[in-house]
C-alpha cells in the first residue's frame, strides 16, 4: 500500500485513542461511582470510592427491586426468544422450499411488518391487548414480542433456507423420513449458523425492549429491565439513593459486557449482517 | 416432496400466520381507521370525525414543535454520526495498530439498552454529580451550562449521546463495505500515487454505495424515533425543548387519553419515514460498479 507518515499515522492513534476514551470512560466512571456514598457522589465526582459500598448493590437489588426486574425480564425473553426461533424457521422452511399458491403473498406480508413504526400501533395494541385481557400479563407480553419480531426472523431465514443444499433433504426422504422429521432431524441442524445469528439479534432487541413493555405493562411488580430501570431513575427526584442507581446500572451493564466481549465477532456480525439484509 | 405437501405447508405456516396477523397486521389495519377518529379512553368506542385530527395539527404548535425537533435530528445526525463512522471506518481499515480493539469497543454501546444509556449519560451531564461539568469547570470554564435542564442546550446534549451510541455500528457496517473492496483497486492507485486523501475519494467512498444507502436509511429511521433516548433523559423537556413526535404522540394517548389524535400524529410521523426512505433509494440510484 502506499506510503503512510509518522505524522499522520500518530493523528491517527490520537483520534482512535481518544474516541475510545469517550467511549470507555463514562462506564468505568459508572462502575467505581456505583461503590461510592451519597456524599462522595456529590462532593468528589471524579475521585474514587474512599470505601466500597457493597450495600449499595444489595439495595439496588432488594429495595429497588433489580432482582425482581431480571427475573421478570428472563421469564419473558427465554421463551420469547426460542418460540420465535422455532416459529420462524418453521414458516421460513416452508416459503423457502415448498412451492404453493400465494407463497409470494405471504411472503411479502410478512416482509411488510418490518416498514411500520411501532409507534402507529401503540394504541390499537394496546386496546387489543387490553381486550384479550392480557394487560398486565407475562405471556400476553410474551406474544407480542414474538409477533413483532417474526417479521425480520423469517425474511432472514427464508434466505438462509434458500442457500442449504438439497441433496441432504432428499435422501432424508428417500430414506422414508416424513416431512416433520427432516425438518427436525435435518434442516434445523444444518441451519443453526442462521438460528444463531437471529437468537442473538432477536435476544439483544427483546432484553433491550422498552416501547411495548411501557405501553402493555403498568403494573410495577411486572416491570422489564429497562422499564424499571426508567423508573428508578424518575423516582430519584425524590427519593435520593443515587448510589443504589449507579449500582443497579452496573449490574446490568457488566453482564451485557461481559456476553459483548465473549461473542463479539458473532454479535457484530449477526447485527451487521442483519442490518444489511434488512 | 409432492406427497402429503399440505400436510406440512399448513401446521408449519399457521403459528407465524395467527400471531403476525392478529398482533401486527390487525393493529396496523386498525391504526389507518382510528387516525380519522376521536376516540377518548378505552371504555368509548372510536367516532369517526374525518379529517378532524389533521386539521387540528396543523394548528397545534406542539405538534410543529416536536416535528421541528425531529427535523434537526434529521439534519444534523446524519451529517455527524455518518461523517464521523466513515472517517474512523477508513482508518481503522488502514492496518491501524490496535484496530480490532478499537472495533470492538466503538461497537459496545450499539448493544447497550437505550434507557441504560439514556440514565448513564443523565449522571454524566448532572451539574453537582456529573464529571462533565466539572471537567469544563477543571479547564476554566466558569458557569458551564446545565446541560439538560437549558432549552438552548438539551437538544444537543442528545444529539451528542446518539452519536456516541451509533457512530460505532454505522463504523463496521461502513468498514464492511471496505473490507470487500478488492486489493488489486489499492494497489493500482499506489501505483499511480495517489495519497490518502485522493484514494479514499475516488475509490473507497464511491464503493461504498450500498452500505451509505443503507445507513441513511438506518439514520433516518433513528433521527425520527428517539423516543427511548428523550423519555429517560428529559422526557421531551425541559420547556418542551427536546419533544419529538414519539414523546408527543405518546403522551397524547397514555397520559391524556387521546387515543385519534395519537394514532394521526403517528401517521404523520410513518408517512414522513415512508417518504424518506423512498426518497433515498431514489436519489441514491444509480449504477452499482461490479468488481
Amino acid at each position: 500500500m502506499y506510503q503512510v507518515s509518522r505524522w499522520s499515522a500518530v493523528s491517527t492513534q490520537t483520534v482512535l485513542i481518544g474516541w475510545a476514551v469517550t467511549v470507555i470512560f463514562p462506564m468505568i466512571w459508572m462502575i467505581y461511582s456505583s461503590f461510592k456514598t451519597d456524599q462522595e457522589l456529590f462532593f468528589s465526582p471524579w475521585a474514587p470510592p474512599v470505601e466500597l459500598q457493597w450495600d449499595n448493590f444489595a439495595r439496588a437489588w432488594t429495595k429497588a427491586h433489580v432482582g425482581d426486574y431480571l427475573l421478570n425480564t428472563l421469564i419473558v425473553v427465554v421463551p420469547a426468544l426460542l418460540l420465535t426461533l422455532i416459529i420462524s424457521a418453521m414458516a421460513a422452511y416452508v416459503l423457502a422450499r415448498f412451492e404453493f399458491v400465494g407463497r409470494r403473498f405471504l411472503f411479502y406480508m410478512f416482509l411488510s411488518g418490518m416498514l411500520f413504526p411501532v409507534f402507529l400501533a401503540q394504541v390499537p395494541l394496546f386496546n387489543l391487548v387490553n381486550q384479550l385481557k392480557m394487560l398486565n400479563t407475562f405471556h400476553g407480553l410474551i406474544l407480542v414480542y414474538i409477533a413483532y419480531s417474526l417479521p425480520f426472523t423469517i425474511f432472514f431465514l427464508t434466505g438462509f433456507f434458500k442457500t442449504l443444499p438439497t441433496e441432504i433433504e432428499e435422501s432424508a426422504i428417500m430414506d422414508g423420513a416424513n416431512p416433520y422429521q427432516v425438518f427436525f432431524k435435518v434442516m434445523l441442524p444444518m441451519a443453526s449458523p442462521g438460528l444463531i445469528s437471529m437468537g442473538i439479534f432477536n435476544f439483544l432487541g427483546m432484553w433491550n425492549q422498552y416501547v411495548l413493555p411501557l405501553v402493555l405493562i403498568s403494573d410495577e411488580s411486572k416491570y422489564m429491565l429497562s422499564q424499571g430501570l426508567a423508573f428508578m431513575l424518575f423516582k430519584q427526584f425524590y427519593e435520593n439513593d443515587w448510589s443504589a442507581l449507579f449500582a443497579a446500572l452496573t449490574i446490568i451493564m457488566v453482564p451485557t459486557l461481559i456476553v459483548y466481549i465473549t461473542f463479539q465477532k458473532q454479535i457484530q456480525d449477526g447485527i451487521t449482517t442483519g442490518a444489511l439484509k434488512g | 416432496m409432492r406427497r402429503n405437501k399440505y400436510g406440512i405447508i399448513l401446521p408449519f405456516l399457521a403459528p407465524a400466520l395467527i400471531l403476525y396477523s392478529l398482533f401486527v397486521i390487525y393493529p396496523y389495519a386498525q391504526a389507518m381507521y382510528v387516525a380519522f377518529t376521536k376516540w377518548k379512553g378505552l371504555r368509548k368506542s372510536p367516532r369517526f370525525v374525518g379529517l378532524d385530527n389533521f386539521e387540528k395539527m396543523l394548528g397545534d404548535d406542539q405538534f410543529w414543535n416536536a416535528l421541528s425537533n425531529n427535523l434537526i435530528y434529521l439534519v444534523f445526525l446524519p451529517i455527524i454520526t455518518l461523517g464521523f463512522a466513515l472517517f474512523m471506518a477508513f482508518m481503522i481499515s488502514q492496518k491501524v495498530r490496535f484496530s480490532n480493539f478499537y472495533r470492538v469497543t466503538f461497537f459496545f454501546p450499539q448493544v447497550m439498552s437505550v434507557v441504560a444509556i439514556g440514565i448513564l449519560w443523565s449522571f454524566v451531564y448532572h451539574p453537582t454529580i456529573g464529571i462533565f461539568s466539572s471537567l469544563l469547570k477543571a479547564v476554566g470554564i466558569e458557569n458551564p451550562p446545565i446541560w439538560l435542564g437549558d432549552p438552548d442546550t438539551a437538544l444537543w446534549s442528545i444529539v451528542a449521546v446518539t452519536v456516541w451510541q451509533s457512530a460505532g455500528f454505522f463504523m463496521v457496517i461502513f468498514m464492511a463495505g471496505m473490507l470487500s473492496i478488492p486489493k488489486s483497486l489499492y494497489e493500482a492507485a499506489a501505483l499511480d500515487g495517489a495519497g490518502r486523501g485522493s484514494t479514499f475519494f475516488r475509490i473507497t467512498f464511491p464503493l461504498l454505495w450500498e452500505n451509505t444507502r443503507s445507513s441513511l436509511v438506518f439514520i433516518t429511521v433513528i433521527a425520527m424515533d428517539m423516543f427511548g433516548i428523550t423519555f429517560t433523559m428529559t422526557q421531551g423537556g425541559p420547556d418542551r425543548s427536546t419533544d419529538v413526535l414519539a414523546t408527543l404522540l405518546y403522551e397524547h394517548a397514555f397520559l391524556h387519553s387521546r387515543f385519534g389524535y395519537a394514532t394521526s400524529i403517528a401517521m404523520v410521523y410513518f408517512v414522513i419515514v415512508i417518504v424518506l426512505t423512498l426518497l433515498i433509494f431514489r436519489v441514491t440510484r444509480r449504477e452499482t460498479i461490479e468488481f
